[in-house]
């Protein structure tokens, strides 16, 4: 089966639930997309524009201090904190700002959490001559200043944020109230693989080079497939994009790693996955974290990023299915993480991708020496650097 | 049906309709009833009564404040219906029709909430964020309850959406007057009229047109071309300011725009 099906949907989840305003731009990128992709000349621009400019392939990297210190599986990083702007965010920037042009539009609006998007978002309009404006809460403002200097420097306008908890859920709400009134101009990049048909889609198209890559390198050192492929997962677009070349694998585990901020418990966490029922947000059919009225609950997590109250939709289609697993991990065991893979291997990862790794972390002990990890390394922590001195009082 | 009594009943008189939309809940529900029942006596035809939402991507910044507003007062779902139910048991008869985002009808079960709505003396309901393709069976569970769902349609919407949504559309058909959120303008898009023709050439059902419109020298325009003007952020604005009397303004704009729809 190939999803998502005409209607967008991934089983259940996904669709598109947005204002009529929207429904004749939406439908419009999903065919301009579908033009796109049987285009050779679009496929080779992306694909060269991926090399060129965002420093594809990103290296597979086996982590041999992290694998000794943990005495458990071997460990491989696919080092997408080495692209270009510094997370795998480029990919799916560089694709939609190609489709942006081939539309038409003269305008680029994104949402950011930990402004990796933004910054993406950012460099791409620079890189094609569009105007940017970038919607961020003003929570994340505070914790990612550096971010937000980078994309004035690259020439968007940072738009802050003021409602709700003033991060990742009120900047898209903004994002798309402004593309309600700019659509004739304007290609909104969401960067995650959320909202309508056909944006988990596109995202999740223009993030699998991360597992294609990660298919063909593994296969190259190793000669055999991986057993497990680990992810963070917030909205989803680094861990779909590693997963997707794998699904049909049945012998490669999937586990995507939620927030669990400062713990399940304490309700203060992001984990729409595990803890969420079924709900429309964003313009999809989704897990996500509501009350008992259908109002959306405020996420929480140390990480920008992942502080996020819903999910893609195919996440969702890929837990009820069982194809893959995802579980969570608390803010102390990401920030754990980040400080052990700083000093173990030189790398500072982001707080995101942190969780990730604090996953293989905890399960190092269960997993047997023969067997082999691979992490999305996601994004570099030179973001998180600040916020963390704060955290650990300038230690 | 009270919805075509209504549009039957302004056709009478040649008149257009005035359709007002209240957050309900804003400051508090009983403020609500109290405002929907002098709305009624000042000659509203209709009444829109928005379900408080988190996250409410089709709306502009005062009804966003409206909306958290009445959060925090505690308004839900079934509050708003209580109150529905309550003015009804006191005579208030005219067509009142629920905006609600998608999600808070989602979680009660479609089902479950088309029968408290129609026990309740919902007439229709707007769903913002709900485009036809995804209507369908709460389109369907409505009519069973004799409510309707109200579809909107946008200047942007092709002329193919257009002839799919105005043959399925029944009560009325929500015309959205520009590309953008709700809130008050000083004028109307220059190409409304366009558009509200395009619509017009493929239905006798009755148009209203709403976003942005809170003027009374706006309202013949919108009596030239259709038959109800929805207003809204309008009416928001003035209980945001008056707290304490929010009746007597709100009451004052109703009236005016009512006159200069005659």
């Amino acid at each position: 089966m190939i999803y998502p099906d005409d209607r967008g949907r991934y089983g259940q989840f996904g669709g598109r639930f947005v204002p009529e305003t929207l429904m004749n731009a939406i439908q419009e990128l999903e065919t301009e997309y579908r033009r796109a992709k049987e285009d050779p000349n679009f496929i080779r621009e992306f694909k060269t524009y991926l090399a060129q400019y965002a420093g594809r392939p990103s290296n597979l990297y086996l982590a041999e201090n992290l694998t000794r210190y943990l005495d458990g599986p071997k460990i491989y990083l696919k080092r997408e904190d080495l692209n270009h702007t510094g997370s795998h965010k480029i990919n799916n920037a560089l694709g939609q700002a190609l489709l942006a042009v081939r539309m038409g539009k003269t305008r680029l609006i994104a949402e950011t959490g930990a402004g990796q998007h933004g910054v993406a978002t950012a460099t791409v309009a620079a890189r094609f001559g569009l105007s940017c404006v970038v919607y961020m809460g003003e929570e994340d403002i505070a914790r990612q200043s550096l971010n937000v200097f980078r994309m004035r420097l690259l020439g968007a306008e940072v738009r802050p944020v003021t409602s709700g908890s003033r991060t990742l859920k009120d900047a898209t709400n903004e994002a798309m109230r402004d593309w309600v009134a700019s659509v004739k101009d304007t290609h909104y990049i969401i960067g995650s693989a959320v909202g309508p048909h056909p944006y988990p889609m596109l995202v999740r198209d223009f993030q699998r080079v991360i597992g294609d890559e990660t298919r063909e390198q593994i296969l190259e050192v190793e000669g055999r497939l991986p057993d497990y492929l680990v992810a963070c997962v917030g909205g989803g677009s680094n861990a779909i994009g590693l997963f997707y070349p794998f699904l049909e694998e049945q012998s490669v585990a999937l586990v995507g790693v939620e927030a669990a901020g400062a713990g399940i418990e304490t309700g203060l966490h992001a984990a729409s996955l595990s803890q969420g029922s079924l709900g429309v947000l964003h313009g999809s059919l989704s897990y996500l974290l509501q009350d008992n009225d259908g109002q959306i609950l405020e996420a929480y997590s140390v990480s920008a990023g992942l502080d996020y109250p819903g999910v893609g939709p195919e996440h969702s289609y890929l837990k009820d299915r069982g194809r893959a697993i995802y579980e969570s991990v608390t803010d102390q065991e990401a920030l754990a993480a980040f400080a052990l893979l700083s000093q173990t291997e030189g790398i500072i990862p982001a707080l995101e991708s942190s969780h990730a790794l604090a996953w293989v972390i905890r399960n190092a002990s269960r997993l047997r020496k023969d067997q082999i990890v691979i992490v999305n390394l996601s994004g570099r922590g030179d973001k998180d650097v600040e916020q963390v001195a704060n955290l650990m009082g300038g230690k | 049906m009270r919805i075509e009594q209504t549009f039957q009943a302004l056709k009478a008189r040649n008149e257009a309709g005035l359709i007002a939309y209240l957050t309900a809940g804003d400051p508090n529900l009983a403020v609500t009833e109290q405002l929907v029942e002098a709305m009624a006596q000042a000659g509203v035809d209709m009444i829109e009564l928005g379900v408080p939402f988190s996250d409410p991507v089709a709306d502009g910044p005062v009804i966003q404040r409206a909306s958290q507003r009445a959060l925090k007062a505690g308004t839900n779902l079934e509050r708003i219906l209580e109150s529905v139910a309550r003015l009804r048991g006191r005579g208030v008869i005219l067509p009142i029709m629920l905006m609600t985002y998608y999600n808070p009808i989602y979680r009660r079960g479609l089902g479950t909430a088309a029968v408290m709505l129609a026990q309740a003396g919902v007439d229709g309901l707007i769903v913002p964020d709900l485009p036809y393709e995804e209507s369908q069976e709460l389109a369907g569970l409505l009519k069973e309850q004799g409510m309707y769902l109200i579809y909107l349609l946008a200047p942007t919407s092709s002329q193919q959406r257009i002839q799919k949504i105005t043959e399925q559309a029944r009560g009325f058909i929500y015309c959205v007057s520009l590309a953008g959120v709700t809130g008050e303008r000083n004028t109307l898009p220059p190409e409304l009229p366009e558009f509200v023709q395009r619509v017009r050439s493929q239905t006798d059902q009755p148009l209203a047109v709403g976003f942005g419109l809170s003027r009374p020298e706006l309202m013949p325009l919108i009596a030239a071309m259709a038959d109800a003007a929805v207003g809204g952020s309008a009416f928001v604005s003035l209980v945001e300011q008056n707290p304490e009397d929010p009746v007597t303004p709100v009451v004052s704009l109703a009236s005016s725009l009512k006159e200069a729809l005659i």
